[in-house]
């Protein structure tokens, strides 16, 4: 069935021959609206990771490049809970976020914080050493050959929408990735915490002079922004496979993804990274051979019009 | 960092203990091919060559850029390209990868300059993984193939490049002269000034230079010496693969520098040779070499900034030999 199959599969090829071919833009429109949906979920993952970025971007100053890697791990542990103990997937996406964040906290407590008060490149160096280490050790444990991970039971089967057949899972992502970005935004932008992290974005020195613990806020960002890495990786393990490489190009895109978008918004990046994801989507309904570049290319048209970026502040 | 007070003579002493120490290091890289296996000698030189070039603009500029293995390696297929495909003599081949690898440094630097720091890491990355891309997808890399079986040919149609020794002494003064060259871009006024940019970028500006030129000229003069060194390996082990424009050689070659000591003459050298070696001899254990490499980045960003050679010339022998680096 097409739910084993590459992600490239789209779910509606095998339907093309059940249906008269109604065509839009001289595309067949299920190619176009399968497409869409890839683009779509594509999107969700891009969102809630740039999401993540931002989050630690703007407390921390830091660019996160383990980002890739905690996602991958997110994915793994869903998996290795699954094969070593039987932890069905509804407890992964609880279990995942909090071990995957855990690690984080571990590593900003340790050996992240030494950082803060050099040139932020280091943080970058730091982590994609990190994303080395990481990387690097689950391949030699698992290969590099993917692992499928089962969808779960409630979310099998799919629906036949009349113009195109959706499997239940990919809408479960696309609805949950929405509630979970939403609900980031909400907890940053609504809540008293909230509150505490956007004023240390803007002057931790007098943040912490009305006794908010910043150290202890920033650490908490980065488990956070790590368990949001990791939640979107044990999502997507049902879709793509559980590889330990999983997460190393998709961190780059995500990096074009956050430069379109600036640093500036949390909405900027969540909204930045659903469009991007439907665009790429798109490209490969008109132009295939465009569609790994289709980012790159944004990001270069973005840097000329508006360096800041779609959303972002002058830095 | 202090400054030591410099007497004449104890300047002509220094001055004298610079040399013998660059003789015996010239010295040491004669007579090494009898000694070890060529091959390797120039892989270190090769990767030794892209590190300084790099370490030009990270070092001497102050710029990240996380996306030079596009030069370097964008310059192997337009050599190995031009030797295997066009029939072009060595020089020529490499020429055309030089050429080639500023171009896209032009192309590459122009949107990267746009931005600072971490941003600019950022976009250089962006850029490079979409030039991998076009090298995965284009037809004259041959895919995953890469290309292969380059012949080395004959150097100014004499010298047969295909004797070990022969092509050694080539990579070797290749390598030299590419050195020299950073060293006489760093030492110049140029240089200068790109240092200034480095310290304070805002000051250069009010001070009248037009910073973004200097970043751009400097972006082009590090991607044409990276490609110098990626079109000498494209002879060397004549292929070209993806290996070469893949990110992960971008880190590999941000780690060579940071390791030998960042914006110095002879760190970004000691850390290829180190990496390298490294390299080599974790292929026979079954160690995963990125874990490792990744642990190096580690220890190096938390407790060791300086590198290598940063390390050595902030110690009392440096300062005792008159080595200090003054900036």
């Amino acid at each position: 069935m097409w739910r084993n199959c590459p992600p490239e599969w789209t779910p509606c090829t095998k339907f093309w021959g059940y249906s008269a071919v109604t065509m839009i833009f001289g595309i067949p429109i299920q190619a176009f609206l399968g497409q869409l949906l890839i683009g779509l979920i594509n999107g969700s993952f891009y969102a809630m990771l740039s999401l993540g970025l931002a989050i630690i971007f703007g407390l921390l100053r830091v660019i996160n490049f383990a980002h890739g890697a905690q996602y991958m791990m997110g994915a793994f542990v869903g998996f290795l809970l699954l094969s070593w103990i039987g932890v069905n997937y509804w407890l992964a996406l609880l279990l995942a976020p909090v071990i995957v964040g855990i690690t984080g906290i571990v590593i900003e407590r340790f050996a992240l914080r030494r950082l803060y008060n050099l040139d932020h490149l280091y943080g970058l160096l730091f982590t994609f050493g990190l994303a080395l280490v990481i990387e690097g050790g689950f391949r030699y444990f698992y290969g590099t050959s993917g692992q499928p991970y089962a969808t779960p039971a409630l979310l099998s089967g799919g629906v036949n929408l009349g113009f195109m057949y959706l499997p239940i899972y990919r809408g479960w992502v696309v609805v949950a990735s929405l509630i979970v970005c939403i609900g980031t935004w909400l907890l940053i932008e609504k809540t008293k915490l909230g509150a505490y992290l956007r004023a240390a974005t803007e002057n931790p020195t007098l943040v912490q002079s009305f006794g908010v613990n910043v150290p202890f806020l920033l650490t908490l960002t980065y488990g956070l922004g790590a368990g949001l890495a990791a939640l979107a990786g044990i999502m997507a393990a049902p879709i793509y496979q559980v590889s330990p490489l999983m997460g190393s190009n998709l961190i780059i895109v995500v990096f074009a993804i956050v430069v379109v978008g600036g640093m500036g918004s949390i909405m900027g990046a969540i909204v930045t990274g659903y469009m991007l994801g439907i665009l790429e989507g798109l490209t490969k309904v008109f132009y295939p051979e465009a569609s790994n570049i289709v980012i790159f290319v944004i990001m270069a048209i973005v840097l000329l019009v508006r360096p800041a970026g779609l959303f972002g502040r002058d830095a | 960092m202090t400054e030591i007070t410099m007497t004449p003579e104890t300047r002509q002493s220094a001055h004298r203990i610079q040399l013998a120490l660059l003789s015996v290091l010239i010295i040491g890289l004669v007579i090494a091919p009898f000694v070890l296996y060529p091959v390797f000698l120039m892989k270190v030189l090769c990767f030794a060559l892209f590190a300084s070039a790099f370490n030009l603009l990270l070092g001497f500029t102050g710029l990240l850029s996380f996306g030079h293995a596009a030069f370097f390696g964008g310059a192997a297929y337009f050599t190995a390209h031009a030797v295997k495909e066009w029939g072009f003599p060595p020089e020529a081949g490499i020429l055309l990868g030089v050429v080639g690898a500023a171009f896209m440094g032009l192309i590459i630097g122009f949107f990267a300059i746009r931005r600072q720091g971490i941003y600019f890491a950022m976009i250089t990355l962006a850029l490079s993984q979409m030039f991998f891309f076009f090298c995965l997808q284009s037809e004259f890399t041959k895919g995953e193939d890469g290309l292969q079986g380059v012949p080395r040919g004959h150097l100014l149609g004499f010298i047969d490049l295909s004797q070990p020794l022969n092509m050694y002494f080539f990579v070797l003064a290749v390598f030299a002269i590419g050195v020299f060259m950073v060293w006489r871009i760093v030492h110049s006024p140029f240089g200068m000034i790109l240092r200034s940019i480095r310290e304070n970028e805002n000051r250069a500006i009010s001070l009248g230079y037009s910073v973004n030129l200097y970043k751009l000229a400097a972006f082009v003069m590090s991607a044409a010496l990276a490609g110098l060194a990626g079109g000498l390996k494209a002879l060397v082990f004549q292929f070209a693969t993806l290996t070469d424009v893949a990110w992960q050689m971008s880190g590999e070659v941000i780690l060579m520098t940071l390791l030998g000591g960042i914006g110095t003459i002879f760190g970004p050298i000691f850390g290829a040779a180190f990496v390298v070696t490294v390299q080599n001899y974790l292929s026979t254990t079954g160690f995963p070499v990125t874990v490792l490499t990744g642990l190096i980045f580690i220890v190096c960003v938390l407790v060791f900034r300086r590198g290598i050679v940063g390390e050595f010339n902030a110690s009392r022998l440096a300062a005792k030999l008159g080595l200090r680096s003054r900036n």
